[in-house]
């Protein structure tokens, strides 16, 4: 066992960080560090997405034959690292982590050959039609319903807390296509272009101040039966498939770290009149450095099982569930460094295209949105409670 | 970047629970609860035929040139047994400080014998009035004309009653007075002005407090030549401090089966304890726990020969995460085992009093998040 890279491990990461240094702007640099959610918006988020695209890096989780670039799983560490140290955008990862796998493992020919190319290269923007008004935890109580009609289904329904709704030009969504004697059965994979006529969207805000979210409502809107992802009420398998990659799939522990570096060196600059210096905020900062060393150290656990063809079963919730704690943890620690520049609330959005001097220093612009909009790590994506029942059956086997 | 257990040591933990498994059972540990010297010779002879004395010491010395990741295999299963013979003490404290410190003579005529099972060790640093800070030492040893002079007092000497040498630190007094340096002395049990008095440790084993009233010692006694000790002291305790937090994962593991087996099995108001949510909760918590304590002794193992600053902050990070999580752990279960978990007659309270005792050996958790804290943020590549 081996913490340090070898030289073939070096290079490579040179070779990402000169890649970086090539395409990271300054702009959008700032705008990422400026936006207090957890996705860039779409101008700033594309843009990366395309300069990865032109490198061959625009899905490093894809297998090589659909344009992944077939990464060791040291050399993918050290890609997610870099990327969270230098401070990249947020790609749209609905596409590429999300519905991507989904259409690789379940798609048709026709399919793969459509959308993949699209979401590599940035053309296509996608959204996750999961949750419903009435079907929370409980996903797959979900009532929005796709009647069959020739070669099309109708749809009828609405969808809630979609992220970036209001920027998709596609939605992937489990619908209802029959009612079977479980309420997992008879739920379809559907893709769904935007643009139908009936689809409508409203926006719902958070209480950081931001438009991230959406509730998306379908009255009579067509979508081909060719969009259905496999087989016609076996979509929960598919839909819990995105989830494993949704939850345990990605290295978080790289950015968590960055998040941290930014509040520790608030709280030693002048700007908080030194935070550090008392006791319990350094303890703190170190407590959740610790936290942050810790989960680290499972992801990287997690890769060398994947590499030897394990499976790691259960584990993606426990990153699911101690990489939203920890993010928590980390806004909770960014509020009570700044003090009582915490008081101050700056309505106007995005940060990064202010036409006025903020109330305070700009480093701290994005510490209490994103402590008010990090309660809801802890909720989507399945939440915090689903998360230990689902450790307590498959690992526990209670 | 590896990791990823080589065939060796997936052989070594094999075999390692094996041994637990099999040698070390309830009745065993019962035996050497009750035993005077807290330990079996016979189990120590076995360690050294199956070369786990020899396993850190370099080959040049009689030993195989082991690293921290393959004591802290052996330290994981020595904690599912709740193995009482004195490792820690000889193998991973006291011939890592000879083979760091001890000058070629000294490193010749004391590590083949570890390897073989004819010597232990034990080291004599914590003081009363140091608390858990390292560095405060108020032993003396003073020059005398034939060697060495010492006096003071030491305290949580883990196994000195049974070590054959004890390495005992002072503040060294030359000729011209004191000089500002931690020398590590040699000193044998059976020395005259070394009184010992040995009590039976909380969660298995014993440890002593000893009285050093001028003790002389012959010249040679002070391992090497008399540089300050204290770097060597602190690299010594975080290689322990990783050792003992695997020890902690070991004993933690044991305590989540045995309690996920019981919330099966005991059944109230006509159903297992395991169908109610808030249990499994709490259990899934424990789980995710472990887990975590599992990472951060890996980390700390892997990182013992990194620079100083990140080898401390990492064990000392280790030690404050995994004794948190030790104490909820080990609370937990004697909690979900109700009644039943705070009597003698399961093992669930010696496995737990073992975690205490691990939680506070060389300071508890918030000592070692502010040991974190004070040597400063870093932010160092994994």
């Amino acid at each position: 066992m081996d913490l340090s890279f070898n030289a073939e491990e070096r290079a490579f990461q040179d070779e990402v960080r000169g890649f970086i240094a090539r395409n990271l702007t300054d702009e959008m640099k700032r705008a990422t560090a400026l936006t207090p959610s957890v996705f860039s918006d779409p101008d700033i988020g594309m843009a990366w997405q395309r300069a990865l695209h032109a490198q061959g890096w625009g899905a490093p989780g894809w297998p090589v034959d659909h344009g992944g670039p077939d990464w060791t799983p040291a050399q993918r560490w050290i890609f997610e690292t870099e990327s969270a140290r230098a401070g990249v955008p947020n790609v749209n990862v609905m596409g590429v982590k999300m519905v991507g796998p989904v259409i690789i493992g379940f798609g048709s020919p026709e399919q793969k050959n459509f959308y993949l190319p699209r979401i590599l290269s940035g053309e296509d923007y996608w959204c996750q039609g999961y949750s419903e008004p009435g079907s929370g935890s409980d996903l797959s109580s979900l009532k929005t319903r796709a009647v069959r009609d020739g070669d099309d289904y109708i749809i009828n329904g609405t969808k809630i807390w979609t992220t970036h709704a209001h920027h998709a030009n596609r939605m992937f969504a489990l619908v209802r296509t029959s009612d079977g004697p479980r309420q997992q059965d008879g739920i379809s994979f559907i893709l769904i272009d935007m643009r139908t006529p009936g689809i409508t969207t409203r926006p719902i805000l958070t209480i950081g101040g931001d438009h991230e979210v959406n509730q998306v409502f379908f009255d009579d809107v067509r979508v081909p039966v060719a969009n259905r992802v496999g087989e016609e009420g076996k979509g929960w398998t598919y839909g819990k498939y995105l989830l494993e990659f949704e939850r345990g799939s990605g290295i978080a522990s790289a950015k968590l770290r960055e998040g941290l570096k930014a509040i520790a060196e608030l709280a030693e600059s002048d700007l908080t009149g030194r935070a550090i210096d008392s006791p319990d905020i350094a303890t703190r900062i170190s407590e959740v450095e610790v936290d942050i060393d810790a989960l680290e150290m499972t992801e990287l656990r997690v890769l060398a099982a994947l590499q030897t063809g394990q499976n790691p079963g259960a584990v993606s919730s426990i990153l699911k569930l101690r990489n939203s704690e920890i993010r928590q943890a980390v806004t909770r620690l960014g509020v009570d460094v700044i003090g009582h520049d915490a008081l101050a609330v700056e309505p106007m959005r995005p940060l990064y295209k202010l036409n006025h001097e903020p109330a305070m220093p700009e480093e701290m612009l994005t510490v209490v949105p994103e402590y008010l909009n990090g309660r809801a790590y802890t909720i989507f994506g399945g939440t915090s409670e689903i998360q230990r029942d689902i450790i307590a059956k498959m690992m526990l086997g209670i | 970047m590896d990791l990823n257990l080589t065939d060796e040591q997936r052989l070594l933990r094999e075999s390692a629970e094996r041994f637990v498994a099999e040698s070390y059972d309830a009745d065993h540990r019962r035996k050497m609860a009750n035993d005077p010297l807290g330990f079996s010779p016979a189990v120590w002879k076995q360690f050294a035929e199956l070369g786990w004395l020899a396993l850190p010491i370099a080959e040049e010395f009689g030993g195989l040139g082991g690293s921290a990741v393959e004591i802290g295999i052996l330290a994981e299963a020595f904690g599912r047994g709740l193995v009482s013979e004195p490792y820690i003490a000889t193998v991973v404290l006291g011939a890592a400080l000879i083979e760091r410190c001890g000058s070629t003579a000294q490193k010749q005529a004391i590590l083949p014998k570890i390897a073989d099972g004819s010597l232990k060790l034990a080291l004599a640093h914590s003081e009363r009035a140091a608390r858990f800070d390292l560095a405060k030492v108020a032993t003396t040893a003073t020059k005398t004309a034939q060697g060495w002079r010492l006096a003071g007092s030491k305290i949580a000497v883990l196994d000195g009653h049974a070590a054959d040498e004890i390495i005992v630190s002072a503040h060294i007094h030359d000729h011209r007075g004191p000089s500002g340096r931690i020398g590590l002395f040699l000193v044998p049990a059976t020395a005259p002005g070394v009184a010992i008095s040995d009590y039976e440790r909380l969660g298995g084993g014993r440890a002593c407090n000893i009285e050093l009233s001028d003790a002389h010692l012959p010249e040679d006694a002070l391992l090497g030549n008399g540089h300050d000790a204290l770097p060597a002291i602190e690299w010594a305790v975080d290689r322990t401090m990783a050792a003992l937090g695997a020890e902690a994962v070991g004993i933690m593991q044991v305590l989540l089966d045995t309690t996920l087996e019981y919330t099966k099995i005991r059944k109230q108001f006509g159903r297992p304890l395991s169908a109610n949510q808030v249990i499994r909760h709490r259990l899934a918590d424990m789980a995710v726990q472990v887990d975590e304590a599992r990472s951060m002794a890996l980390r700390a193992a892997l990182k013992v020969d990194a620079d100083p600053v990140e080898r401390a902050r990492a064990a000392s990070g280790a030690k404050a995460k995994i004794g948190k999580s030790a104490r909820f752990v080990g609370e937990q279960s004697i909690q979900l085992h109700g009644g039943m978990g705070v009597t003698e007659e399961l093992e669930v309270g010696a496995y737990f009093k073992r975690l205490v005792a691990f939680d506070t050996l060389f300071g508890g958790s918030a000592h070692h998040y502010g040991r974190h804290a004070r040597l400063g943020r870093t932010t160092v590549p994994a």
